[in-house]
């Protein structure tokens, strides 16, 4: 099969033309770097079916960061027969910056200018033809959203890799050209592949091609202060004489290409601008975007819409279940329900619907009660509970799609830089951050686009801090539990709390980091912000369905198997005898027990005699999903015979109200396992992914880091709120470790800052 | 000398040298931030630091310290 690799500037459409081409469904976003590692798709609409690889995005082939090194290394390989370069036509200048240097390959390349009905709107128009002649390689007008051209585009490929080619530059003519050409001779003498581009890369002494061809950069060098330096009188800097070249180029030969409707000025302000200048204002900016924040998080979680009913003192007519008034338990809550809430409140209905449909199926066919039971509470129960958040879980994630497809992330990260840089990392960490806040897997890869490994390996290690749609379920079922047992607080007030104490807990680690095992300077902040646009409500929903299957696969897998385990061992003793309700024989609770003393400090040890093990058990199950914590505890509940209604029996909340009365756990204890939960080694898929993220046999320590932070916050919080005067202790211990830091720190800037001297 | 770090919001110049080395330096380079290139200052952050410039019919985000390597006049 052929194989066409998508290269191109960041954010310039490679993904929506690979998704147009493959009819695939690949996240794409308004942020440059989306796609961060190469992706691979089938196109069938042609003659014969062609493969597909949608390369990370880059502006330069230069050897920096680890996406541009991933599509330079799959250029030069061969293993491609041709290369499709989309270029950004309402960016015309900097994108064909790239093109020159991509065609200094030996590949077969056809240029796709996207993004050609965003230029035909503003009245603006590109000769092709001249351009197509100019550039000398086929230039096809496409528009990846709309799907317009995207065949002739393929077909036009197809008729390229026809014939071989050979790479062409556009720095002729420019003084350094000699000693490329002599450098290519010698790079042919040694047959190495693409010798032009080696050649032009070896002259501008590129780290990777100087390490691989030692002797011809000596000779390069040189050749240039021989023949070129002497006609220059303060010599040469062959790096900038060739960027400046390239650009110089394409002003000359191909910017004249494109006529605008309107001269250029930059006095005139285009929609986005205005958007711009409002979003981003001096002082309205970061007000803006925490109220953004706030409002996501309300439109989500809260079940009193924009506080009406507080203020109006409660809404009549209150539902407090189902049975109760149907419409009303969806739709009022003490106020108003937001849409997360109404959407939760559907599915609620809907999943306890299916577990009495499932119980009168059961008992229509005689079924063993033992089995209806384990199938309804212990494997239905489970899954049902986490199923019951999906809907909260969709509309925090299309809150957040909505906000990076338009651009406006961007911007946050460039109002957030200088708070970023005071942590240690650069505003770009802002977006795995936020992303962290869906799934800390893409989380972790999207680091990729920061250039510096340790800030990097940093925030790796800080992304499962902020809570994620898997660990959502804890805070609210949990939450909700505490607020209806104690009867004290407010369940929306404990969940934005964890979010913020996640964040903080983030953001603490990362300075800590940064001043002691991961230091080193904050790098480069140099960012394309890109125009905003409004979202596709395709390209929302394809995100959308992507994350529900996601997590629906999920449900039916993994957290349906582990629910069956759990349930069990749970009714079985050692020698497999059915135990029934008299749980604390089981195979689980002496497992359970076994473990429980280590987490004594935390305040969900030993301390509690009664049925205490289910909370370590639940913790420890957390490790393979996030969910399996509320999954548990409604497998377990229903073991335990908590004899709930069947509304109740969905969401987790009574479920987690019932083990904390059976158990007799305390406030701090519970407070303290829900922050053990959040800070502790995330689930088995956002391991894997952070051990793919950092570098070779460092990962334990990663490891030890989550380990160590979670065990610690969780005791303090617990020591704390149960005793109250252990905050002596800590508070000392936390000042010398502060003080402690801060001295270490002063120490290595000393010594960091003589180094550099003698150094230079 | 004049730098680009040094430029009111609203203000035109033309890139005369870009200095500081390895990384940077080449990103600036790889931005079209190359001697000849006309730079408009758009806006400064919030917090008065990253600056964002518009050059090359695009918008670009860069702090300070990073536009200080880049030497410009005025136009």
């Amino acid at each position: 099969m052929l194989k066409f690799a998508l290269a191109g500037n960041p954010n310039s459409g490679k993904t929506t033309l690979f998704n147009a081409l493959t009819g695939s469904t690949a996240h794409v976003g308004n942020w440059p770097g989306v796609t961060v590692d190469k992706k691979e798709g089938v196109y069938k609409k042609g003659p014969e079916p062609v493969e597909i690889i949608d390369l990370p995005g880059i502006y330069s082939l230069s050897p920096y960061t680890p996406e541009e090194v991933i599509t330079r290394n799959y250029l030069l390989d061969g293993e491609a027969d041709g290369i499709i370069n989309i270029v950004d036509a309402t960016n015309l200048e900097r994108n064909l910056y790239l093109t020159t240097q991509i065609m200094e390959v030996d590949i077969p390349i056809v240029v796709a200018l996207n993004m050609a009905d965003v230029l035909r709107k503003n009245g603006d128009s590109i000769d092709v033809k001249t351009l197509e002649r100019r550039i000398g390689l086929p230039v096809v007008e496409i528009s990846a959203l709309k799907g317009d051209n995207v065949d002739l585009l393929m077909e036009r490929a197809l008729q390229a890799v026809k014939e071989k080619r050979a790479g062409t530059s556009i720095l002729k003519g420019s003084i350094i050209w000699p000693a490329i050409s002599n450098a290519e001779i010698a790079l042919k003498l040694k047959d190495v592949p693409a010798p032009l581009f080696h050649a032009i890369k070896l002259v501008e002494k590129d780290e990777i091609e100087v390490k691989n061809h030692p002797a011809e950069a000596q000779a390069v060098q040189a050749f240039i202060k021989e023949n070129v330096c002497k006609k220059e009188e303060n010599g040469i800097d062959a790096e900038a004489e060739i960027a400046d070249a390239r650009y110089k180029y394409i002003t000359a030969h191909f910017s004249s290409t494109l006529t605008r409707a309107r001269k250029p000025s930059y006095d005139h302000l285009s929609k986005s601008d205005k958007a711009d200048k409002v979003l981003t204002h001096k002082i309205w900016g970061l007000p803006i975007f925490l109220v953004v924040l706030f409002l996501i998080f309300h439109l989500t979680f809260s079940d009193d819409l924009f506080f009406i009913g507080a203020m109006s003192g409660g809404f009549g007519g209150r539902a407090e279940t189902l049975a109760e008034h149907p419409v009303g338990y969806i739709f009022f809550g003490g106020g108003l329900n937001t849409p997360g809430m109404i959407l939760f409140n559907l599915m609620d209905t809907l999943t306890s619907l299916v577990g009495e449909g499932l119980t009168l199926g059961l008992e229509a066919m005689k079924a063993h009660p033992g089995l209806v039971d384990f199938i309804v509470e212990g494997m239905w129960g489970g899954v049902a509970s986490v199923l019951s958040f999906l809907p909260q879980i969709l509309v925090l994630f299309l809150f957040f799609s909505i906000l990076e497809d338009s651009g406006y992330m961007a911007r946050v990260a460039f109002m957030l830089d200088r708070i970023f840089r005071r942590f240690g990392v650069s505003g770009r960490a802002f977006m795995p951050m936020i992303m962290g806040f869906g799934c800390s897997v893409p989380a972790m890869i999207n680091t990729r686009t920061m250039s510096d490994e340790k800030e990097r390996e940093a925030t790796v290690r800080v992304i499962p801090f902020f809570t994620c749609g898997a660990k959502t379920p804890i805070l609210l079922a949990v939450a909700g539990a505490f607020v209806a047992y104690f009867k004290i607080g407010n369940a929306d007030v404990i969940t934005y709390a964890m979010y913020l104490a996640g964040i903080l807990a983030a953001m603490i680690s990362l300075l800590v980091m940064r001043s002691t095992t991961k230091r080193g300077e904050v790098s480069p902040f140099i960012m394309e912000l890109p125009t905003y646009h409004v979202p596709g409500f395709k390209n929302l929903m394809l995100h959308l369905w992507d994350k529900a299957k996601h997590f629906l696969q999920k449900a039916f897998t993994i957290i349906l198997l582990s629910c069956i385990v759990i349930r069990l061992l749970s009714v079985f003793t050692w020698n497999w005898t059915y135990i029934g309700e008299d749980m604390d024989k089981s195979i689980l609770a002496s497992l359970g027990q076994f473990i429980q003393p280590l987490f004594t400090p935390l305040g969900f040890g030993s301390q509690i005699p009664q049925y205490g093990w289910v909370f370590a058990v639940a913790a420890i199950t957390g490790l393979i999903a996030k969910e399996d914590v509320i999954a548990t505890f409604g497998t377990l509940a229903a073991c335990l015979g908590a004899v709930l209604s069947q509304e109740q029996l969905d969401g987790g909340v009574a479920q987690v109200a019932y083990l904390i009365e059976v158990t007799g756990i305390t406030k701090a204890a519970v407070i303290s396992f829900i922050i053990f939960n959040m800070l502790t080694i995330p689930c088995f898929a956002a391991v894997a992914a952070a051990k793919g993220e950092t570098a070779k046999g460092k990962f334990k320590w990663t490891l030890l880091f989550w380990i160590a932070t979670s065990y610690v916050v969780s005791a303090a919080v617990y020591t704390i709120g149960e005793f109250v005067w252990p905050v002596a202790i800590w508070a000392v211990a936390i000042a010398a470790a502060v003080v402690g830091i801060v001295i270490y720190n002063k120490h290595m800037n000393k010594k960091e800052a003589r180094a550099k001297l003698l150094g230079k | 000398m004049k730098k680009l770090s040094d430029l009111k919001i609203g203000e035109k110049a033309v890139v005369t040298a870009v200095n500081g080395e390895g990384a940077i330096r080449r990103r600036l380079f790889d931005m079209g931030i190359t001697p000849g290139a006309e730079v408009y200052l758009r806006k400064k952050a919030p917090l008065g630091d990253p600056i964002e410039i518009a050059l090359r019919g695009y918008e670009l985000t860069l702090r300070k310290a990073e536009a200080a390597h880049v030497e410009v006049k005025e136009c």
